[in-house]
């Protein structure tokens, strides 16, 4: 079946193909539109499909790619960790418990500045053990200085994977950049799926050109040591080229618009406009709540926020600003505070702004609860309670009692 | 300038990292009582001690005043003291 972009137009022109694919096969696809050189990646739920069909586009010849095997995820973002050093194109994907297990080395590649590009598939931690949709394993890495974006789509899943190469490897960034889609939500779902031309990917994401690299017939040392003396100015290099981060997102995506007529912004304001109630969520759950709205005759917005590191303080304030209520939807739980990250997030960045919206927070979908459209509803009719009097600052959805 | 993520385009910098700095207690020998048998030169971990022609001193650039030097001499030649600037 001929879809992977080839030149099915009228007399030879370039088109993109249209396909129904998994996610999974989505971000596969993305790696090879990307020509990745080296992948160094551990099978685990759900993200499985992704190395699957990653071995099979080696076997078959259309990605010519060095494949490691590895005996875990540590020694996966080891290896990609050395490739990458090496100046080649480095991908892997992992979820959970296999992300956890990189937490130490995740440091490493932000810290090393290696553009290195991974997909997680969002899923939630043991105990008790649970392979289901949240996103408790990226947000528990959030400090780790990865660029994190979360995707909505598997258009966007696959769209965003193109785009985070361009982002990690601009040489005023060189950070690494993982792409979070919800497990089986997105991973395991088929939707239909617009796959760009390979030389129309090439012009826009020309070969990695790495501004050092290990030769070893020119020496150097890379990942030294740093004393007291000299760690901490490593450490705001790494949170400068985060906050430049935002201008390189932002060229990107609309560079990427340009090309295929499809770009995400670092957040979408959906119905946001005159909205009393405002939803903030991220990832695929933006889609139900953007259903639910479209059935309402109420003025309720969502912001859909797609850079959560680094954290749109800006894009959050402009959009919250004239709303009444906010009600942040999120997949964690930052247990011992008593609410999610984002609202934590959120919250934080209202602070010295003069905006005061009732901010609350919604925790639900843990462990792959169904976030339905009733719960939507019950959210906003939650919200609009808010209006009136005060009422709880967090809420579990879904929740049996 | 500063390297980005801390490569080193220069080998053999490492030198130029003076860690005597890390010292507390810093090694005085006594040569009325060294009998030059090399011990503290063999077991320094960081070739801080120097010998030359039967004398023996202290590379203090780097010496992190560990003490092994001081524990390792048969003769109580080495003595650890206090560093106060």
């Amino acid at each position: 079946m001929p879809y992977r972009g080839y030149k099915n137009g009228i007399g030879g022109e370039v088109m993109p193909v249209r396909d129904v694919l998994h996610g999974s096969r989505c971000v596969a696809e993305a790696a090879r539109l990307c020509d990745v050189q080296v992948i160094a990646a551990y099978p685990i739920t759900p993200q499985t499909h992704i190395v699957e069909d990653l071995a099979e586009l080696i076997a078959n010849g259309e990605l010519n790619a060095e494949y490691i095997m590895v005996e875990s995820e540590h020694s996966a973002m080891s290896a990609c960790i050395g490739a990458s050093a090496t100046g080649a194109r480095v991908f892997t994907a992992t979820s959970s418990q296999g992300l956890a297990l990189m937490h130490e080395v995740l440091f490493i590649a932000s810290g090393m500045r290696l553009p290195i590009v991974m997909a997680n598939a969002n899923r939630a931690l043991s105990a008790p053990i649970n392979i289901w949709n949240d996103q408790q394993d990226s947000i528990s890495e959030r400090d780790t200085g990865w660029i994190q974006l979360y995707v909505e789509t598997n258009q966007e899943a696959l769209d965003t994977t193109v785009q985070a190469y361009k982002i990690a490897e601009d040489k005023n960034i060189l950070l690494p950049v993982m792409v979070n889609l919800d497990g089986f939500v997105l991973t395991h779902t088929i939707e239909p799926v617009e796959i760009p031309d390979k030389e129309e990917v090439e012009k826009f994401l020309p070969p990695y050109e790495p501004q050092v690299y290990l030769d070893p017939s020119d020496p150097m040392t890379q990942g030294a040591f740093a004393d007291p003396e000299t760690y901490m100015e490593f450490r705001i290099e790494q949170e400068k080229a985060m906050k430049r981060a935002f201008e390189v997102i932002r060229r990107v995506d609309e560079e990427f618009g340009e090309l295929t007529g499809r770009s995400y912004g670092i957040v979408e304001e959906y119905n946001t406009d005159d909205a009393e109630v405002l939803l903030v969520t991220m990832g695929s759950v933006a889609g139900t709540i953007k259903e639910v709205i479209d059935s309402l005759d109420e003025k309720v917005g969502l912001l859909k926020i797609r850079v959560f590191r680094p954290f749109p303080k800006e894009e959050v304030l402009k959009a919250l600003k004239d709303a009444k209520v906010v009600g942040v939807l999120e997949k964690d739980i930052v247990i011992g505070l008593g609410e999610g990250a984002l609202f934590s997030e959120i919250k934080a960045s209202l602070y010295p702004s003069s905006y005061r919206p009732k901010l609350l927070g919604f925790v639900g979908g843990l462990g792959g609860r169904d976030i339905s459209m009733d719960n939507v509803r019950e959210i906003i009719s939650i919200c609009k309670k808010a209006i009136k009097e005060d009422i709880d600052e967090v809420h579990w959805i879904g929740l049996k009692e | 300038m500063r390297p980005i993520g801390g490569h080193v385009k220069d080998i053999g910098s490492t030198k130029n990292l003076k860690t005597g700095g890390w010292r507390t207690f810093k090694p005085v020998i006594d040569m009325e009582k060294c009998i030059d048998c090399g011990s503290c030169w063999i077991f320094c971990p960081d070739m801080s001690v120097i010998r030359k022609d039967g004398e023996y001193s202290f590379n203090y650039d780097y010496c992190k005043g560990c003490g092994i030097c001081a524990n390792e001499c048969p003769t109580e030649a080495i003595k650890m003291v206090l560093e106060e600037k």
